[in-house]
């Protein structure tokens, strides 16, 4: 079986079988990533470019990494050093890296929808990086390929999101992704960061509290709360939001035993997560992150035309 | 096909005709559709020196008149849209007043209304004077500005409504820049009736919209954007409906789209409180699922609502809580909206397929064609007080005439408007202006 994208934008966009290959030939990439020489020939000649229009260090770095595994060269912007702080629109700065013939964009940006803007009107592929609180695909993939590393499975896992859902695409990614696979997603933050209609996205219930939807939940995710973003509208203080939406030792008791503590990070900790669970037995950020790797590799791969590796 | 167009005049591009008036013109065999007299009738209309002269069968004609078959067509007082913005002056690479009017007479429209959002801000007799002055020479229909309530639409003091009425504004309004305090929108209302003039309320409560850049609901939880809720028109409409009240100063509130403004409406009416209100088309039309796509032209304000608002707006339309139809035709260069959705700028064009869209309502039974006839000329007329809307005998004869089976196709090629910002481009239309009319002269013909 083929991928038959040119794009990856959204986990929306993909089937449940399409996801399942990108998660197959990310396992099969992990091996790569273990060798002592830890590189394949496969995307050798292929360039790869990261646009990346918001500040990122483990996404970026990931993807890069990624992509020279498999050979290919990547080249790094970042907004600091672009054209964007001189006026050029979007699409100027990507129709001039286009005439420079790169294979795939790899980009970061702060609005949602970028991406298929772009996609419409350049030939090379298009992964999405992050899109300002759409979705963000490679970290869906790689938490779900993190969970089931620990199940075995992702269908009839209970999967608690916690935090500023409103704002976040790693939260839609995830929903997307899981609902999908045949999860059931729980919600939970101030109702000031649960978006409208949020249950219509799929097998969705919004929790009134933080203790109903982690109890008895396999996976506790716990969202970035980015004071930044959230302004002075959205809560209170921190410590008020640390109190009622934060995961610590006590209340992590009300999910199964050994379920998965996951946070895409960069962790706050002591707001969202507190240290003793960040770093406890049961988190597995930073395999989240080692997964990161492997799964962009696997995106990587497939927009590239890439069969199934047995 | 006529030929007003005889070979030494000077031809405008396509179907616009600007030379020649007959001195007669017989309207014959049409459907007239005239709710100010309550006409509705297969009829003659005869026109003489660009005054309605006679309505009746079997009209006879002086020797020589120009005669149009109207058979299978409407005929009705020309089409009036109170909510255009034409770019003129300073933002004429959008549109100007001669393309404008142009997309208003190919759209069936005698009669223009623009907004005061022009730069410099209509909000002084110079301005006023210059679009009065260009529209009459060179405008294909008739266009009415309205002047802006405060200065520079600033919202800080009262711009001279005195001034600007003597000008020729019909109206005073922020549009787009709403009046955020509500103490200096009552002293607008009750200046702008001591002056005797049209208070226009963009009702909307910007603290509420934030950033958001489309509808609040599920499609933008979907697509990642930024949600504006209706409770930022409800509120907004509240508090000028309720200064309205208080004042006894009357308001019309522009472009409603939500359920709840609506109510609030309806119920300020039923209660003798002097509210009128119009709704555009995008808004019984479309739902903000044409927002999928991340598709610029569907980005609008107010945002295209939920399929329960489109089902309000219809509602309101029937029972006459709405009273017009105004396109709030909106041109935006192709650069504003070629690009990320957030950076694109709001709005749409209207005046080309109002018509068509709108008779979709007579079709669907939510309107009779009377009934749509009132939304789209006789109430805006009187709303505005301008003295058009009518074919009564001794009235200035702007009349369009309604081809109702014309099927076209939205084609940006053909579109008379300087910009293309459409969500139907490419889309099937039923329905068109056969020929419209102002003042007796033809200014468009199919």
């Amino acid at each position: 079986m083929g991928f038959k994208h040119k794009d990856i934008i959204a986990l929306r966009d993909l089937t449940k079988e399409e996801i399942l290959l990108l998660l197959d030939t990310a396992e099969n990439m992990r091996e790569i990533n273990s060798r002592d020489i830890k590189k394949v020939p496969t995307l050798r000649g292929k360039t790869i470019i990261n646009l990346f229009y918001e500040a990122s260090t483990r996404t970026r770095t990931s993807f890069e990494i990624a992509a020279k595994r498999l050979s290919a060269d990547a080249v790094n912007i970042s907004p600091s050093t672009s054209s964007a702080t001189k006026g050029e629109t979007l699409l100027d700065t990507a129709k001039n890296l286009m005439a420079m013939k790169p294979d795939i964009i790899v980009m970061r940006h702060a609005i949602s929808g970028s991406h298929y803007f772009l996609a419409k009107r350049l030939p090379c592929s298009i992964i999405n990086a992050g899109d300002g609180a759409h979705e963000h695909p490679s970290q869906g993939l790689l938490d779900m390929l993190t969970m089931r590393d620990r199940f075995g499975r992702l269908d009839g896992l209970k999967v608690a999101i916690v935090g500023d859902v409103t704002h976040s695409r790693v939260a839609r990614s995830n929903i997307q992704g899981l609902t999908k696979m045949g999860s059931h997603v729980f919600l939970a933050g101030p109702p000031t960061m649960i978006p409208t209609g949020a249950e219509q996205l799929g097998n969705v219930t919004v929790c009134k509290d933080m203790n109903e939807a982690i109890d008895g939940a396999d996976v506790v995710m716990m969202l970035r709360i980015q004071l930044e973003r959230q302004g002075k509208t959205l809560l209170p203080t921190l410590k008020e939001y640390s109190r009622y939406y934060g995961l610590n030792p006590e209340n992590l008791k009300l999910a199964k035993k050994d379920a998965m503590v996951m946070h895409p990070g960069p962790i706050n900790r002591g707001v969202e997560l507190s240290s003793y669970v960040a770093d406890g037995d049961q988190s597995h950020v930073m395999k989240q992150v080692e997964n990161g790797v492997a799964v962009r590799m696997a995106m990587l791969y497939h927009v590239s035309g890439g069969e199934l590796v047995e | 096909m006529i030929a007003y167009n005889s070979g030494e005049d000077k031809i405008r591009p396509d179907n616009f005709i600007f030379e020649v008036i007959p001195m007669s013109l017989l309207i014959k065999n049409g459907r007239v559709i005239d709710p100010s007299q309550n006409i509705d009738d297969t009829l003659d209309v005869l026109v003489e020196r660009g005054k309605v002269k006679e309505i009746g069968k079997g009209v006879k004609a002086p020797a020589g008149t120009e005669t149009i078959d109207a058979k299978g067509c409407y005929v009705t007082p020309g089409l009036i849209d109170m909510h255009v913005h034409l770019r003129d002056p300073g933002l004429e690479y959008k549109e100007d007043i001669v393309s404008g009017t142009m997309a208003a007479a190919a759209g069936g429209f005698t009669s223009v209304v623009c907004m005061p959002n022009t730069s410099p801000v209509n909000d002084n007799k110079t301005v006023t004077t210059y679009i009065i002055a260009k529209a009459k020479a060179e405008g294909a229909v008739n266009v009415f500005p309205i002047g802006a309530i405060t200065k520079g639409s600033k919202g800080e003091s009262l711009a001279e409504m005195g001034e600007l009425k003597e000008a020729g504004c019909v109206a005073v309004s922020d549009d787009g820049h709403p009046v955020a305090n509500a103490e200096l929108m009552r002293r607008a209302l009750e200046y702008a009736k001591g002056m005797g003039i049209m208070l226009i309320s963009h009702a909307e409560e910007k603290a509420l919209v934030g950033e958001g850049v489309m509808n609040e609901g599920f499609a933008a939880t979907e697509l990642g954007l930024k949600g504006i809720p209706w409770a930022a028109e409800d509120v907004a409409t509240a508090r000028d409906v309720y200064l309205a009240e208080f004042t006894g100063s009357p308001v019309h509130i522009a472009h409603v789209s939500t359920k709840g403004a609506l109510r609030i409406i309806r119920n300020a009416k039923a209660r003798g409180v002097k509210v009128t209100c119009e709704t555009a088309p995008h808004y019984f039309s479309l739902t903000d699922d044409a927002v999928r796509g991340y598709e610029t032209n569907a980005k609008m304000n107010p945002p295209l609502r939920s399929a329960d608002d489109v089902t309000a707006v219809k509602a309101a339309l029937k029972d006459g809580t709405i009273d017009a139809i105004a396109t709030d035709h909106a041109p935006h260069h192709l650069d504003e909206k070629d690009i990320e959705f957030n950076l694109a700028l709001n709005g749409i064009i209207g005046l080309e397929t109002s018509l068509p869209l709108s008779l979709k309502l007579v079709e669907e039974k939510v309107l009779t064609l009377p009934a749509l006839v009132e939304k789209m000329s006789v109430n805006p007329a009187k709303i505005l007080d301008i003295g058009r809307g009518t074919l009564k005998a001794g009235a200035v004869a702007d009349i369009t005439v309604i081809d109702p089976k014309a099927e076209w196709i939205v084609d940006p090629d053909k579109l008379a408007s300087k910009s293309k910002n459409s969500p139907w481009l490419g889309q099937k239309m039923k329905g068109a202006a056969a020929y419209t009319i102002v003042a007796g002269k033809v200014v468009y013909k199919k």
